[in-house]
């Protein structure tokens, strides 16, 4: 009966008691599922371009911001180590095209999911090898005071990193519908064997697509690592942007952003609200189940493309 | 010329649908047996059937149970390290609630615990399918180790969170549970569970069950036009599949690690265990054991090499490049051979019935 009221009667009271609270946790919510669809970016462009889940990217997340922050304690200056560190990922990119995905071509998904496993156990020793495994602190003057507005306590950071991913995702979007390259890159994404006959090379695509996600991985990897410090525990977000793939579609750009919204929110409320019915620390899996749940009723995601089965 | 099935003929029905047709796949096998059973217990040191053979073991009856979830019906899971903590906490549970049952009967049980929680867990297949399936069985990985580690009541209240496991005897005094039982005690009764269930896989998958495993992971739309059922049929990969993982998640913290924790079977575990499906190969009781080898055997190759030749290297700088080189191994292997070391194994085979001829 205690359970019962936990569950279904104290959070509610809890919430109409004191809804300026509810409003400040459901915007930290907002804010922090910024940061997940930053991860989430990544993944949605290569899954839509190749069909590979790519496993590593929360690795290249972790690797472009240890190589930015690395280059930085050499003393290299912001905008400088920001351009070499995305030069890095583009080299990176066409190393992973010629080396593991030109042999694995035509292969069957899993095995190209295990293989971008293996590419994230190599980038974890290569990236740990060459900047060292301990904590960066990453300093690049982004302002972190709290702030009130109208009465709402938000962190001035999470309000950056908002518009980071907003500004991302318009480039983004710009990139995707107005060049010549972004269109090449959604006419793969619609078919590969159409795109390849009316002359599109599919091999600078893959170049193309995966140095953009390392780009991605690098904006995300650099609010991160501003947050929490660069660190092994960043490519462990990546396990974190998984539901949020999975409520917004692997194929849905606008997905990953909506459904990293949804996650935030989520889980910033469950946790404050339903956490002390169950314990806390309901946070490490509440996303997950919450996924799962929404993808019982839509099985594709909510923006994912429909998936329609035939013999 | 040795391995050749010229002269062997299947005179009676039994030896047709015999498990190793061929007379010399036969020999092997008893002759693997032979050496599992005698010569390794009489010649290994306590060292190597502890760290090496025991885990070896424990990880290919897992990856046996994985293989037949996402290698036999098709259902990539992630939640292997999850299944096999539900089957260590109920053994847990089961053997301090009743002292008095013997342990193998305990393990049963927990391996049916564990096919129950297996099959609420797989439930969501029916509607999910691929890479959103197995990002699902995530939620069933990330939720039991949560809830292990939050109920004192999984680990009797305990102030530490970290139990022993206790000493539990197969018959009379032979305890094979425990930090103090024999290793070479521990070792054959693993091997023993290891080799029966290891037959009893061999048999499902080549009868009909295995059958429709096999046609809902090639088609699944095609295979409930011809009449399988898609929900028994899953289910019954998920009971299975977890039935295993239990028994094996039952064995690494009685019979290996000698303690019950959850951290034991953390996401990392199941992304192991995946790991040994893949590099093994998909739909291989073979593979399964191959892969285990090679994900074990690795690591401690790779950590022990640099002493070998003489170089003294810094152990993060180690770790560091064991890892580099594990990550390349694995993409090297899935380029050299998706379909994975059995299938390199079945190749030999092919070879070596022709040889010395090359046609």
């Amino acid at each position: 009966m205690d359970m019962l009221q936990a569950v279904f009667v104290a959070p509610f009271a809890s919430m109409w008691d004191n809804p300026q609270f509810l409003v400040e946790v459901v915007l930290g919510g907002l804010l922090a599922g910024v940061m997940y669809s930053l991860v989430a970016l990544g993944f949605v462009l290569i899954f839509k371009a190749s069909s590979v889940f790519n496993f590593a990217q929360g690795t290249m997340v972790l690797f472009a911001a240890l190589t930015f922050v690395g280059l930085i304690e050499r003393g290299l200056p912001v905008i400088a180590a920001f351009g070499a560190a995305a030069a890095v990922m583009v080299l990176l990119a066409f190393a992973i095209e010629r080396v593991m995905l030109r042999p694995l071509v035509n292969q069957e998904p899993i095995i190209l999911f295990m293989a971008t496993i293996g590419l994230a156990f190599f980038l974890d020793g290569f990236g740990q090898l060459v900047w060292g495994g301990d904590v960066h602190p990453l300093d690049i003057g982004i302002p972190k005071a709290p702030l009130i507005l109208g009465g709402v306590l938000v962190n001035e950071f999470d309000l950056v990193a908002a518009a980071v991913a907003g500004s991302l995702v318009a480039a983004l979007a710009v990139f995707f519908q107005r060049t010549a390259i972004g269109r090449a890159l959604r006419a793969v994404a619609d078919d590969h064997q159409a795109a390849q006959s009316v002359g599109i090379p599919l091999r600078s695509i893959w170049v193309i697509v995966w140095s953009v996600a390392g780009f991605v991985g690098l904006v995300a990897g650099i609010m991160w690592g501003s947050k929490l410090g660069v660190q092994f525990s960043i490519s462990l977000v990546a396990l974190k942007a998984l539901p949020v793939l999975m409520l917004g579609g692997f194929t849905s750009v606008p997905g990953a952003i909506v459904g990293g919204l949804i996650v935030g929110v989520g889980e910033k409320v469950a946790e404050v609200f339903w956490g002390p019915a169950f314990g806390g620390a309901i946070e490490d899996w509440f996303a997950y189940v919450l996924a799962l749940a929404f993808l019982l009723v839509r099985p594709q995601g909510l923006f994912g493309e429909r998936i329609i089965e035939r013999v | 010329m040795l391995y050749r099935e010229v002269g062997q003929f299947k005179t009676t029905y039994a030896s047709d649908e015999a498990i190793f047709p061929i007379r010399q796949d036969r020999w092997l096998i008893v002759a693997a047996l032979a050496v599992a059973y005698l010569a390794i217990p009489a010649l290994g040191s306590e060292y190597w059937l502890l760290t090496i053979m025991i885990p070896f073991l424990v990880f290919a009856l897992a990856a046996l149970g994985l293989n037949l979830l996402t290698g036999y019906a098709g259902q990539v899971s992630l939640g292997t390290g999850g299944f096999m903590a539900v089957g260590a906490f109920a053994t847990y549970k089961l053997t301090t609630a009743f002292p008095g049952i013997n342990i193998v009967v305990i393990l049963i049980l927990a391996g049916f615990v564990t096919a129950l929680v297996g099959v609420l867990f797989g439930f969501p297949s029916l509607r999910i399918k691929g890479f959103y399936l197995a990002v699902a069985t995530l939620a069933a990985q990330f939720f039991l180790i949560w809830m292990f580690n939050k109920f004192p009541w999984f680990y009797n209240y305990s102030a530490s969170g970290v139990i022993s496991a206790p000493p539990r005897a197969v018959f009379g005094q032979v305890y094979v549970t425990g930090a103090e039982a024999d290793p070479r005690v521990k070792y054959l009764f693993v091997l023993t569970v290891v080799a029966v269930l290891a037959l009893v896989a061999k048999n499902l998958v080549r009868g009909r069950i295995g059958r429709s495993w096999m046609a809902i992971r090639d088609m699944d739309i095609a295979a409930e036009l011809i009449g399988i059922r898609p929900l028994p049929t899953k289910l019954l990969a998920f009971a299975v599949s977890s039935f295993y993982c239990g028994i094996a998640g039952a064995m690494w913290a009685f019979i290996y690690t000698s303690a019950v924790e959850a951290t034991a079977f953390e996401i990392d575990r199941s992304f192991q265990i995946l790991f040994m499906v893949i590099i093994g190969g998909l739909g291989s009781i073979l593979g399964s054991f191959l892969g285990a080898a090679f994900i074990v055997l690795l690591p401690i190759f790779l950590l022990n090499a640099p002493r070998m030749v003489g170089l003294d290297i810094p152990v993060n700088l180690v770790t560091n490049l064991q890892s580099m080189i594990f990550g390349a191994l694995i993409i090297f292997f899935l380029i050299a051979e998706p379909r994975g070391l059995a299938r390199l194994w079945q190749i030999g085979k092919e070879k070596l019935r022709l040889w010395p001829f090359p046609h």
